[in-house]
């Protein structure tokens, strides 16, 4: 696929390349290959290399005993190979304190209402404002894609005491409904321009055999749409389960609901050299996503790629 | 609540959800036949009610906010904001602030691009392009605690002078190696907040070479094979060609990136807690806010967060609309 410039829309179908494109494009490849000089792979394992030491680094340093991990470096490994899966025995066993298995359940509990709530109502808006009609339509559109400068700390304080007031401050519901309400902006933007690339006809034409909004929206537009909610759904994913300051501000720092990012930070905070156990949870917290990352690549690029102004 | 519990919550929450949305569309439906124009209404009321209670009212009401006391109460005009612009440790934390918006999208930006320049046509390119761009995926605690060990530091007053403690993170063993002193990296300002800074361009490089080799790859090929039979060296191909081409998304990456650093949080707060003098705004706003109850205070700095993030922002989508009409 030509990837195309940077566009805040979700691409659906970019058209395929056509023969002569693609023999060109191999051409090109080829002859760039050609072109390119030695101290250009130099330079670029480099760069590689100093990338990913750090996560490597520490991905050892997690399967290391906790005894060795303090005396000595863990490049060490190499002429000294001694692993262990105690620090991650440590941190998944729910009865310990650093016990995270509570903390990862939170994590899921949270995200799952927190990602298809913004997604179906974002869905629902965005459809209103592609294919229906209504008084001040552009200035309401306007001042939604607007809200998206909004940075969530100017939300945070009022936000609290409210949810202090209706007793909802330290529940799952105060961070759902904060996550539903930070990601609409974004997610109503990015699905009304995919909407809009849908042809027109296709609308009018099932309007015309007298199909209701609702049915079109539910037989037409969520199958069509597909693309483009797996590309938000994957960067709202990312942004709920890697969050620390909404969860911190809410969730409160116990078991109770409190996910893993905040349980690692409190960890960082009381045990900051444990680093058996530090290494160990971190790499369980990023699991993950990073599976998401390596099955849904395509997507993840594009949703982010599209995501990018989030305020 | 142990386990089943919340997974019980989660679905009566989607349940909750269900009802709710299926009787808006009920609703809908009814009124459809009767007032058409109506319905859009309804496919809106949702989206507009939480955005109205989540966004729009509090952040009027943070505003208003900034111009009162410790409590809420007693008006104190700009106080609060002299206070930001006057006070020495405020000063560092926009010092601090000032240097992660304007350092990192630079050098982010550049390593983004040089890479990506450099992978381009490569053999296993997408795997070389997934290796930087995977610090994306991870959370910024994750990311924090990675460098954290990275930047470890053993005192050598630890040892004896026969047997100096063995440096656990790499960078320290490295100017051990050199024959140089181990080096507190997270203790010493202002070049701490450097180190810190140095995490995020960890973390963005991915995302600036990602953006770009798509707009390097949307480049027309016909363009480049002309220049290459005008003979032009590599290093002339990307002066003359490849960055005019692309100016427009790497404007967007720039300013992107300096949002995202206007109110990085995670990243100061995990590694040293805003202490050491690498303090910054979004950091000290929850400080202020959640631990030192000076809600005024901390209303004025999510505030000037705010007022800071617009130009950016607005420049950033004038960008986009203008790389769009290309």
């Amino acid at each position: 696929m030509t990837a195309s410039s940077v566009t805040p829309a979700i691409e659906g179908a970019a058209p395929p390349p056509t023969v002569d494109e693609r023999v060109a494009e191999k051409a090109a490849a080829v002859a760039r290959r050609k072109l390119s000089s030695p101290w250009a792979s130099v330079a670029a394992v480099v760069l590689a290399i100093a990338w990913t030491t750090p996560t490597l680094g520490l991905l050892v340093t997690s399967f290391r005993p906790a005894k060795d991990i303090t005396s000595n470096g863990w490049w060490t490994i190499f002429t000294n190979p001694r692993l262990t899966l105690e620090n991650y025995q440590a941190v998944l066993d729910p009865n310990a304190t650093a016990g995270l298995p509570a903390f990862f359940v939170n994590s899921i509990v949270i995200t799952i209402p927190a990602v298809v709530a913004p997604l179906m109502l974002a869905t629902l808006a965005a459809y209103a404002f592609a294919w229906m009609k209504f008084r001040f339509r552009n200035a309401l559109f306007v001042a939604v894609f607007a809200l998206q400068v909004v940075p969530i700390q100017v939300t945070l304080l009022p936000l609290l005491t409210m949810y202090v007031k209706l007793n909802l401050n330290g529940t799952f519901w105060s961070i759902w409904l904060s996550h539903t309400m930070f990601g609409l902006p974004l997610a109503i933007f990015l699905l009304h321009n995919f909407m809009r690339e849908i042809p027109r006809e296709l609308v009018e034409a099932a309007r015309v055999d007298g199909a209701s909004h609702v049915r079109i929206f539910f037989t037409l537009m969520l199958p069509m749409m597909r693309p483009a909610l797996a590309a938000f759904g994957i960067y709202q994913f990312l942004w709920v389960w890697n969050d620390l300051l909404v969860a911190l501000t809410f969730a409160g720092p116990g078991k109770a609901t409190a996910p893993m990012t905040v349980a690692l930070f409190n960890l960082v905070g009381s045990r900051g050299t444990a680093w058996y156990l530090l290494s160990a949870g971190a790499f369980v917290s990023m699991v993950v996503p990073v599976v998401v990352f390596v099955a849904l690549q395509r997507y993840f690029v594009r949703g982010l790629l599209a995501g990018s102004v989030k305020g | 609540m142990d386990i089943p519990q919340k997974l019980l919550a989660v679905l009566y929450a989607l349940a909750a959800f269900a009802v709710v949305v299926g009787l808006i569309l009920v609703v809908a439906t009814w009124t459809e036949r009767r007032r058409p124009r109506a319905v859009a209404w309804w496919f809106l009321a949702p989206t507009f009610a939480l955005l109205a209670v989540g966004l729009v009212w509090p952040a009027l009401r943070t505003i208003w906010l900034s111009f009162f006391g410790p409590d809420g109460s007693g008006f104190v005009g700009l106080r609060n904001y002299g206070t930001i612009f006057t006070s020495s440790e405020d000063l560092v934390v926009l010092r601090n602030t000032v240097l992660w918006t304007l350092v990192t999208p630079f050098v982010a930006t550049a390593i983004g691009l040089v890479y990506a320049v450099l992978v381009d046509g490569a053999r296993g390119e997408s795997f070389s392009k997934a290796l930087i761009f995977l610090p994306m995926a991870i959370s910024l605690v994750g990311a924090s605690i990675i460098w954290k060990f990275m930047y470890d530091f053993k005192s050598l007053d630890a040892g004896t002078k026969a047997h100096p403690p063995q440096q656990i993170g790499l960078l320290n063993q490295i100017i051990v190696w050199l024959g140089g002193h181990p080096y507190d990296f997270l203790l010493n300002s202002p070049l701490n907040t450097f180190f810190l800074i140095a995490v995020m361009i960890w973390i963005q490089a991915g995302f600036a070479m990602t953006i770009l080799s798509a707009s390097i790859k949307a480049i027309p090929v016909d363009v480049v094979e002309a220049a290459r039979l005008d003979g032009v060296s590599r290093v002339q191909m990307f002066r003359f060609v490849t960055l005019p081409t692309i100016r427009p998304a790497v404007v967007v990456v720039l300013t992107t990136i300096a949002i995202a650093c206007l109110k990085v949080f995670d990243v100061v707060r995990t590694m040293t807690g805003g202490n050491f003098g690498t303090d910054v705004i979004a950091n000290e706003f929850f400080t202020q806010s959640f631990s030192a109850a000076n809600y005024g205070l901390g209303a004025a700095l999510a505030v000037l967060l705010f007022v800071l993030v617009i130009p950016i922002v607005v420049y950033n989508v004038r960008q986009m609309r203008a790389s769009e009409a290309r």
